[in-house]
């Protein structure tokens, strides 16, 4: 452990003792996420689960803590994609009801409601407003430290047999590089019976900063949510981001997740399947170039029979770009007829860039069928021959044949506002990129 | 052996139950004193009359030993190690025979049980019309080597590594430790410093070795742990078939195995190591057994050279072994082929790593894990992608059965490219016995015993016929008697 990285553990440290007569929702669960991560800290690459992401990029770097979101920040909304839907903003870290568009029922202060799910019972508050912890970090160093510092997220609920229709989570964050600020938001998305939602999260950012957001969820019988992400985090902020997902008996999480931006990203996603039959899909992609470093850390347990899961996990990676996958796929004793899927693919487009992969199967049940696939190679040169030789310029067929590499995921996104916002992420990443 | 006789033999293996090969023999054995201090070191190197340099290289990996921890990644648990509870060092009291009449009569019988083909005779009815050299290692003094005269007319040498030491000192001193070092981890470095004996293989420019090569391992004395070193070097466009096989006697205590066998292949040079590994599980409960606890590690330093390994681990309570190529020759080829069963307790954390170094390099993978009983058996991997090679390419395939609801498969690959040009490919699958196969050879008046031992016959196929014939028969039966009793 070096002494920098000590010292931006202590400043985080530091901050909580400084708030915690401030901080809302149980004192005991701070404390005792405080305590973990002053025993542990932030991970390093000597602990399995992060021997391929280092956290080094964080050393000496002591964050701060804003009140009040930047000039900069509000900004950023006008790059937001547009949209009827249900908005709810984070500036900053914040909620801000005055900029949101909260469905009706929502408790909220100050903002003009009304959206289409607030006819359909759709609740929104605020973490402040009703704190809660399901979980404090108990050797989850990422979540130790938001249970630390959390001080706002979304509470969301669909009540049994709703349909919430399409809900916008909208991050915005910026910073200076001097004293960058650090955000841990902590959302809760609760769906109960026979609920549904579709939860279309954004982040956008500018200049340097943390972002360390938490998504506990929570799909009761039947459930089902869709859940998109855009990560645009500005290319000198940090993001390490985890969800938890909980299903119950046929429920079903069905999410697709684009990361394009940040200088380091970390998105965990764990899934524990608690109920019979349920399904968990996850479609992912990281399109990353410079200097960046971008992981995907997935974990699904199967702790219930006849579930089912798949995971696709594919990387785009160029400049001297780092993507990191490592899935595993955990199977309990009681989880008979579990069928498992995990594909993990990069497509390596220059010298410098890397990739690491580790895709991981826990089997303790006999009677499943679980399987994991992983390639890693280059754009095949057959397939650009053919392009060019059709008058495709040289940068214009690479981008066809990575659009065509990331296609079928897209294309599976049952959503077609995320879709068309998705593609356009995708399509722009080629924008001022050398060819 | 005909294939009746054989199926007869293997019925009765199977039906006779317990360890087959569970007997001691019963020979005066000189002991070091137990513990592991400067002190054994140097009576080793002393009572084995070596240089001053291999004493001082044996120094330097004790040094290196006392400020590594012992690893803790790997998916296996055991009982603390007391790494002063260990004789360092056995050998046989009597003085070494000069020729196979002058060999312990008990030990030839010993070997006999195995079925080892140590005489010409046992080895002309192992396999027709070719011919098995066998370098004996019982404990750990080499004591018997046949063949040696068809062997040196080719310019082969093939003999104790404590006698190339003696004889080819040149050889040993500048490959020792050259692809694994003294100080690569922890059970290396235990191994350099107190390595007894093992075998040393040459094979001159050009040069295919007129027979294969196999040395038997046997554990023996009761707590004495085993620290073979074996050194393999196939010089330019030479070729190589080495076997490696090993039964142990029953016994209570948990016996630690610390192997290390280091291969170096120059341009365009072959090795194919064949290893059958059977020592002992431990009983149903998980009482007793071998750690096997190795390093293995083949360099393809020339162009086109080319290392495989294949491996059926079927015994040893806890296995920690990885056979990896360092791919550093332009279009060196790795592969690895492997069963691992685990029954009872035993527990299994095996793969390899293939680091390809040079341009066009190629390596194979193909895991076969079977798990029954309450055991645990995980494949672990690296396929590692260096920045410099160019167009290599990577197959991997890893396949687990699991045989009743209490054992445990596991996968563990890790892949890593920095090569853009380099092309990866990766597939495990875990799955039961399908029922219908089951059906199928029950339906045909198989027993379910015998339907589950040819099931996983066909499932480890691919493996299997990378074995020399041989080795590849007692394999077979290996498996067959190993699944039993996991059943119904």
């Amino acid at each position: 452990m070096s002494a920098a990285l000590k010292e931006t553990e202590q400043g985080f440290s530091a901050r909580y003792r400084g708030l915690a007569a401030r901080l809302p929702g149980a004192a005991e669960a701070r404390r005792r996420a405080a305590a973990l991560f002053g025993a542990r800290g932030l991970p390093d690459t000597r602990e399995e689960a992060w021997r391929f992401t280092s956290l080094r990029a964080l050393a000496g770097t002591v964050f701060s803590r804003v009140e009040e979101p930047s000039e900069a920040t509000l900004r950023l909304l006008a790059r937001a994609p547009e949209s009827d839907a249900p908005l709810i903003v984070f500036a900053d870290g914040r909620m801000r009801a005055d900029l949101s568009r909260l469905p009706r029922e929502s408790e909220a202060e100050g903002g003009p409601r009304g959206g289409p799910g607030g006819e359909r019972g759709v609740r929104v508050t605020s973490f402040a407003a009703e704190p809660s912890f399901e979980r404090v970090g108990e050797g989850e160093p990422l979540v130790a430290l938001n249970t630390m510092l959390a001080e706002d997220g979304a509470n969301i609920t669909v009540p049994a047999d709703v349909d919430g229709g399409t809900l916008v989570l909208l991050h915005l964050g910026s910073g200076e590089a001097g004293q960058p600020p650090a955000f841990h938001p902590r959302h809760r998305v609760r769906l109960a019976a026979g609920a549904r939602l579709a939860l279309f999260e954004i982040a956008l950012g500018e200049g340097a900063y943390l972002h360390n957001p938490l998504m506990e969820a929570r799909l009761a019988e039947g459930a089902w949510l869709l859940h998109l992400r855009l990560l645009e985090e500005s290319p000198d902020a940090f993001h390490l981001g985890s969800l938890h997902v909980a299903l119950g008996a046929r429920s079903r999480y069905e999410g697709f997740a684009l990361v394009r931006g940040a200088r380091l990203a970390r998105s965990e996603v764990h899934a524990a399947i608690e109920g019979e039959g349920a399904q968990f899909f996850l479609n992912a992609a990281q399109m990353l170039g410079g200097e960046q470093l971008a992981d995907i850390t997935t974990v699904v347990r199967h702790e219930a029979p006849g579930a089912s899961s798949r995971q696709t996990i594919r990387n785009v990676l160029t400049g001297r770009a780092h993507g990191v996958f490592q899935g595993r796929i955990e199977v309990a004793r009681v989880a008979q007829k579990t069928d498992g899927y995990q594909m993990n693919q990069a497509l390596l487009l220059s010298e410098g860039a890397q990739v690491s992969s580790k895709p991981e199967l826990e089997i303790f049940a006999d009677d499943v069928k679980c399987s994991h696939g992983a390639t890693v190679g280059a754009l095949d040169a057959d397939q650009l021959f053919y392009l060019r030789s059709r008058g495709v310029p040289e940068k214009e067929a690479r981008a066809m044949l990575v659009r065509a590499f990331l296609g079928g995921m897209l294309d599976a996104v049952p959503h077609e506002w995320g879709r068309s916002v998705l593609e356009g992420a995708v399509d722009s990443w080629w924008k001022g990129r050398p060819a | 052996m005909s294939a009746v006789a054989e199926t007869i033999e293997t019925v009765s293996a199977v039906t006779e139950g317990g360890y087959k090969w569970g007997f001691e023999t019963d020979i005066e054995t000189e002991l070091a004193p137990k513990g592991l201090s400067e002190d054994t070191i140097r009576l080793i190197s002393a009572r084995k009359e070596e240089p001053e340099w291999l004493l001082a290289w044996r120094l330097k990996a004790f040094a290196a030993w006392q400020t590594m921890s012992e690893p803790h990644w790997a998916r296996v648990e055991h009982a603390p190690i007391d790494y002063q509870d260990i004789h360092y060092y056995a050998a046989p009291k009597k003085k070494t025979p000069k020729t196979l009449e002058d060999v312990d009569p008990e030990l030839l019988r010993t070997y006999e049980k195995l079925g080892i083909p140590l005489s010409e005779r046992a080895a002309l009815a192992g396999v027709e019309g070719g011919q098995v050299a066998v370098d004996a290692v019982f404990d750990s003094v080499s004591v018997a080597t046949t063949f040696r005269a068809t062997l040196a007319k080719a310019g082969v040498i093939f003999c104790p590594i404590s006698e190339a030491v003696r004889e080819h000192p040149e050889l040993v001193r500048r490959y020792l430790g050259s692809v694994v070092p003294a100080g690569d981890n922890f059970f290396a470095a235990l191994n350099s410093a107190v390595f007894t004996d093992g075998s040393f293989v040459f094979i001159p420019k050009g040069v295919r070795c007129p027979m294969e090569l196999s040395t038997y391992f046997r554990i023996n004395a009761r707590s004495t742990g085993q620290f073979e070193r074996t050194l393999i070097i196939a010089e330019a466009g030479s070729h190589v078939s080495y076997l490696e096989g090993c039964t142990a006697p029953m016994r209570d205590e948990n016996q630690l195995h610390a192997a290390v066998v280091e291969l170096v292949a120059l341009d365009e040079a072959e090795i194919k190591y064949s290893t059958v590994q059977n020592w002992y599980p431990g009983d149903a409960e998980g009482r007793g057994g071998i750690y096997n606890f190795v390093t293995k590690r083949g360099a393809c330093r020339g162009r086109k050279s080319k290392i495989s390994w294949t491996q059926v681990e079927t015994g040893s309570a806890i296995t920690w072994k990885y056979p990896s190529c360092i791919l550093q020759g332009e279009g060196s080829v790795g592969a690895f082929y492997s069963v691992a069963l685990t029954n009872n307790r035993q527990q299994a954390d095996t793969g390899t790593k293939m680091i390809h170094i040079g341009p066009n390099t190629t390596s194979t993978i193909v895991s076969k894990g079977i798990s029954a009983g309450r055991s645990n058996n995980t494949y672990r991997g690296l396929v590692r992608i260096m920045p410099r090679a160019a167009h290599a390419r990577n197959f991997t395939q890893c396949d687990s059965l699991l045989i009743g609801d209490r054992c445990g498969a596991h996968t563990v690959p890790y892949i890593e490219s920095r090569n853009a040009t380099a092309k990866v490919e990766h597939e495990a699958t875990t799955s039961k016995i399908a029922e219908d196969q089951l059906f199928y050879c029950r339906s045909r008046g198989l027993s379910e015993e015998d339907a589950v031992t040819l099931i996983v016959n066909g499932f480890c196929r691919e493996v299997l016929k990378e074995l020399p014939m041989e080795f590849a028969v007692e394999a077979q039966k290996l498996l067959a008697v190993s699944l039993e009793g996991s059943v119904g």
